[in-house]
């Protein structure tokens, strides 16, 4: 009688049904996450909590990386365009990599190191010392507290985050661009948005958005499934990181296919 | 013969994890304000079957009654409503690292409580600090304090909902004797104040025999003598259970 679920013999290997069924967990909790969303009780509180964690304290760390990418794209870029006498061009060129592309992507990236293994590792650490549990004895919904609140806030803030990157990596491309082409300010800015289109403006947002959500639900599903104490909690944490930017990698690509098919590209 | 109301009624509970069978067919009767001491080595199931009793675990037959109902076959909002009315006290206390002693508190109350002004909420706290003995407590982060401290904050914090029955995991594990004493003590003035029925689950025959009323005896997944202390231990058969009065009470 006991055990019998753990008796059935594999269907293809050891290996093989665990990736099947973990597949199958994974889709059960995003599916547990869009039905919970929405039911009351809702963690207002919470999730502006969450939304301050994870926008205001990962600003100095995106500021700064953001602002290198502006100077470091520019300056790189600069050598290839003056072989074509282009080099007026560096600004529409840009900007057009950073809103398409390097924005969301480095955003992304270091949200997922920064917020998505602190998610993983603080759920992970949870559910080993029963915290969990112990809100489920309290007759309170553990999912709704915790996963549900820090996915909004990730899905909300990594797109406010993205526009911010944006914005202050064109600044430090516009401080080198500055210095070597003595181009003013609103002559750099009127270039940038003559370059950018809304649909650059409108896919990195949408891309944002998957991005966030990326970040949060894997930080969270890596938490709550972990085991085995404080070696667990770590591997929740390191795989909420792996996993995540290997995501992203994936929607990058498919967003780029999505975007371009709209161009007729 | 104990003519009280049955509270939780056990019958023929079976639960194994994988290969590993950890209880085989355990029956029990507990009676209100009955304090019960489950006793049992490591890994023998006495938490399995209190966290079977709250619903976090679910066993492979058999049944499991508390206050009437069928902990198994409830919805899960019939389950909340019964997690209400049982306080579970975590053997590493469980208490909410991110959240102060007050905030930890105020946790369940202004969830599963409506209608409570911020005035009666902190009256309620404050009430209950004072009677585990920590008022000076009230602003502090789980970090900050000691073990025991910890324990009676984590008991606090389920009494918050006024639970009918109490659930204490391994309530002394890893304390000083001295603090084992303390939270003994403590565990008797929540019976006698808040009229609650608990079980205890340990391996500390003093707190066993500090606390219980009755005692139960888990080995291979049974209750294997039950009783009180007297009846139990000293005349104790079992050479098991022989060996772990003599471990507790000669040996150290």
């Amino acid at each position: 009688m006991a055990g019998e679920a753990d008796d059935r013999k594999p269907l293809l290997s050891k290996k093989i049904d665990k990736f099947f069924t973990g597949l199958a967990d994974a889709w059960n909790f995003v599916r547990r996450f869009f039905q919970e969303v929405f039911l009351p009780p809702y963690e207002f509180k919470e999730v502006i909590h969450q939304c301050y964690r994870i926008g205001v304290e990962s600003l100095p760390l995106i500021s700064l990386t953001g602002f290198i990418v502006g100077i470091v794209f520019t300056n790189q870029s600069r050598p290839s365009l003056s072989e074509f006498g282009a080099t007026s061009w560096l600004p529409a060129l840009i900007a057009i990599a950073i809103v398409r592309a390097m924005g969301p992507l480095v955003t992304a990236l270091i949200a997922a190191g920064k917020v998505g293994s602190s998610i993983g590792a603080e759920i992970g650490s949870m559910k080993v010392t029963e915290q969990i549990d112990a809100m489920e004895v309290s007759a309170t919904n553990p999912f709704k507290f915790l996963v549900v609140t820090r996915v909004l806030a990730t899905t909300f803030m990594i797109p406010i985050l993205v526009m911010y990157t944006d914005f202050v990596a064109l600044i430090g491309s516009f401080i080198n661009v500055n210095g070597k082409e003595l181009v003013s300010l609103s002559t750099f800015f009127v270039q940038v948005f003559d370059a950018i289109t809304f649909l650059d403006v409108f896919s990195s947002v949408i891309k944002s958005l998957v991005f966030g959500f990326t970040i949060g639900i894997v930080g969270c599903y890596k938490g709550y499934h972990s085991s085995k104490g404080t070696e667990g909690v770590g591997r929740a944490a390191n795989s909420a990181v792996v996993i995540s930017m290997f995501l992203i990698f994936i929607e990058e690509l498919l967003a780029l296919q999505i975007v371009n098919a709209i161009r007729g590209l | 013969m104990d003519n009280r109301e049955k509270v939780v009624v056990v019958r023929d509970l079976y639960k194994s994890f994988g290969d590993l069978d950890v209880l085989e067919g355990v029956d029990l009767d507990l009676h209100r304000e009955e304090n019960l001491v489950v006793l049992g080595r490591s890994g023998t199931g006495k938490s399995v079957l209190i966290k079977i009793m709250v619903g976090l675990l679910r066993q492979d037959s058999g049944t499991m009654q508390v206050l009437g109902k069928e902990v198994s076959k409830l919805p899960l909002k019939e389950l909340n409503a019964l997690r209400l009315k049982i306080g579970f006290s975590f053997q590493n206390s469980a208490l909410y690292d991110s959240m102060t002693v007050r905030e930890n508190m105020e946790f369940p109350l202004v969830r599963n409580v409506k209608n409570l002004t911020k005035k009666e909420i902190s009256m309620r706290i404050e009430e209950l600090l004072e009677a585990v003995g920590l008022p000076q407590s009230i602003n502090q982060m789980p970090s900050e304090l000691s073990g025991g401290q910890k324990k009676r904050i984590g008991v606090a914090r389920t009494l918050v909902l006024n639970p009918e029955i109490m659930l204490y995991d391994e309530p002394t594990a890893g304390l000083d004797p001295i603090t084992c004493v303390d939270i003994n003590n403590l565990i008797n003035e929540v019976r006698e104040r808040y009229k609650t029925t608990s079980i205890v689950i340990t391996h500390d025959l003093a707190c066993a025999k500090q606390t219980g009323d009755r005692m139960a005896v888990l080995l291979d997944g049974k209750f294997k003598a039950m009783g009180t202390f007297e009846e139990v231990f000293p005349r104790a058969v079992d050479e098991r259970i022989k060996s772990f009065y003599d471990y507790n009470f000669i040996n150290s």
